[in-house]
């Protein structure tokens, strides 16, 4: 039973980390219907962003990691500007291609810059684990999943409770609805890619310290379970982005404990598979009928 | 007046295709440099790949990210037949083919329930449960070390030892791919598929069996996918799981959406353009695949159809189509006119 709670520890903290992710993507397609390939690697160059504000502005952690979050967040913006609004009337595939170039783009830059070596994210926010029976809870896990919470309800109320956030869901809900209703929709877009970017530069460096790595395909690791996380909450939901990265970091985490650690990653995209079957629009997705 | 049209069409496209044909079947006289046949092989299993990708996702209009999984069973199975059973090649090629094709059945399954984006995910699950079983059966794909020294293909008495007879070899195969594909396309089947990915709904409606049309088309993807991964395993003599990824995966993608969708000269144009472009941009050298990125941005701003598309068919002509093939008993389906894509 140890095991299992310390499995939950560990799956909710990575689970938390999805979840920040995920909102990205599901933010992104709730409004434009597409699917951002470059998410993951716009959260590798925050990662990278954050580091070298640590390490060579010597910036503690948690001002490091906010002024990431707002130089991410420009450049989500720039992003969505220069690659996916000339192609946003375009077949969806197009906007796909065009996102894939900016992720190839981005892994490149990386690379360039930093070189294809893994650097260490020395944070200094470490510290004796709590321990709770058998269970240990180590300080970094607390930083992630207190940051992460902190992000999502901060998020949760500014889409409920402010102007912007409801214009957003506005949009989210019909695009041509909510430009009759005044709403400036280039300038919802260009906020949704903002905190989308953001809240991955967060995710990214949390994960960064977590696993003390940073290299520059980190992305697509972490873009890939996070993109499973929104799908199986249902894409386009936020609480659902919210609930489909929890679970999937536990049920990954149990499933690598109890049944195989080499198809840890295979466990989470079978049970994706098999949560689509039953449920085609992911957990809280909205259900829409096909009609004629 | 339209058939003399399509006439004269037909003799100067058939007069440019031997022509191709013929430089292609020279290539290898004439270019001793052994990087350029590789060059050229490698853009025979693209061609391969895109193709039968783009029955799928051109054709049929589903989604898939995780093509590069039939790509990867094809050349394990014919590297561990080779290997482990000593079968011959030439049973190989054909047995990875169709051990492909039993995988396409179950990807092609979901498709009963998903579709979209959803169904595109579970591509890419499929894609990635393949690579990491590839990754994790030590016992039979050595994990990452993958399986070296699968022998050289043998022909009676004559065994491949140079890039030579491999170029003509892909080149069959290719050849093969694209007259099966275009005679699948413009069957009665072939149009079928295309009222599938117009909408799935009227052609349920005019008696169209959606769900076989879906997995049929998933079924003979991936036998082609399959036979280009066996091609794959005798030619570099060595499988590794890192040859099957997500990235490979959408690499193929790329190479049909950027071609043009549901066109069979888009994806070999496709096919050939991105493989040259990374080719062409050694001399860059570390700066390559940056530049290739913005670039892959760019073409996609500038020409968002693709090279060669062929979306401009209208849902219209297709039903004309399938009328005039008796496909429908001569019921005329009036169609609904044009439905706006935003709504």
């Amino acid at each position: 039973m140890d095991m299992f709670f310390q499995q939950l520890v560990n799956g909710l903290t990575v689970g938390s980390l999805y979840a920040l992710i995920a909102l990205g993507y599901t933010m992104v397609y709730g409004i434009l219907k597409i699917i951002n390939f470059a998410h993951g690697d716009i959260l590798m160059i925050g990662t990278f962003i954050g580091l070298v504000l640590v390490t060579k502005f010597h910036l503690a952690f948690v001002p490091a990691l906010l002024v990431a979050m707002l130089i991410t967040a420009i450049m989500g913006i720039l992003v969505e500007r220069i690659a996916y609004r000339p192609v946003r009337t375009a077949d969806k595939l197009i906007a796909l291609l065009s996102a894939l170039g900016v992720s190839i783009f981005l892994v490149n830059f990386a690379q360039l810059v930093w070189g294809t070596a893994t650097h260490p994210f020395p944070a200094n926010i470490g510290g004796d684990p709590i321990i709770l029976g058998e269970v240990h809870i180590g300080i970094l896990q607390i930083w992630a999943l207190g940051v992460s919470l902190l992000l999502m309800a901060g998020l949760h109320l500014f889409v409920n409770h402010t102007q912007m956030g409801v214009a957003m869901r506005a949009t989210s809900y019909n695009v041509d609805y909510a430009r009759l209703m005044g709403i400036n929709v280039d300038n919802i877009i260009s906020v949704t890619f903002a905190i989308g970017s953001g809240l991955a530069a967060a995710a990214g460096i949390l994960i960064g310290v977590y696993y003390d790595a940073v290299y520059p395909v980190m992305g697509y690791s972490a873009g890939l379970k996070a993109f499973t996380a929104a799908v199986l909450g249902g894409i386009g939901s936020i609480p659902g982005a919210m609930l489909g990265g929890l679970l999937l970091g536990v049920l990954e985490n149990e499933g690598a404990a109890y049944l195989s650690a080499g198809y840890k990653d295979a466990i989470a995209f079978a049970l994706l598979i098999i949560i689509l079957l039953i449920k085609p629009t992911g957990l809280m997705g909205r259900n829409e009928q096909q009609k004629v | 007046m339209e058939h003399l049209a399509r006439f004269t069409l037909n003799w100067r496209n058939k007069t440019a295709t031997l022509v191709l044909l013929a430089i292609l079947l020279v290539i290898p006289l004439l270019v001793s440099n052994e990087y350029y046949i590789h060059v050229l092989i490698t853009l025979g299993l693209f061609v391969i790949l895109s193709l039968s990708l783009n029955l799928v996702s051109g054709y049929t209009g589903q989604l898939s990210i995780g093509h590069a999984a039939f790509y990867g069973i094809g050349a394990y199975v014919t590297a561990l037949l080779m290997l482990k059973l000593n079968v011959s090649f030439l049973l190989a090629l054909p047995a990875s083919g169709l051990v492909t094709a039993f995988f396409g059945l179950l990807l092609g399954l979901p498709t009963m329930r998903l579709a979209g984006d959803y169904l595109a995910i579970v591509t890419l699950g499929f894609g990635e449960i393949v690579r990491l079983v590839l990754l994790n059966w030590d016992k039979v794909t050595r994990g990452p070390m993958g399986l070296p020294g699968i022998p050289a293909p043998e022909l009676g008495t004559y065994i491949f030892m140079s890039k030579t007879p491999f170029y003509y070899l892909v080149l069959v195969l290719a050849l093969l791919t694209v007259l099966a594909m275009r005679r699948i396309v413009n069957s009665g089947f072939g149009l079928s598929l295309i009222a599938v990915s117009q909408d799935e709904l009227a052609a349920e409606a005019v008696g169209i069996n959606t769900l076989r049309c879906k997995i049929s088309s998933f079924i003979i993807s991936a036998f082609f996918a399959g036979v280009a991964g066996g091609f794959y395993a005798v030619y570099i003599s060595f499988v590794s799981p890192d040859s099957f990824t997500f990235m490979d995966s959408i690499m193929v993608l790329e190479m049909v959406v950027l071609g043009g969708l549901a066109s069979i000269p888009g994806s070999i144009i496709g096919a050939v353009v991105l493989g040259l472009v990374p080719e062409l941009l050694r001399f860059m050298a570390e700066y390559r695949m940056l530049i290739f990125g913005a670039l892959m941005v760019v073409i996609v701003i500038f020409k968002p159809d693709g090279f060669w598309s062929a979306r401009k068919r209208t849902r219209n002509a297709i039903m004309k189509d399938l009328v005039a093939r008796n496909m429908l008993d001569g019921k005329t389906v009036k169609p609904r006119g044009e439905v706006s894509e935003s709504a």
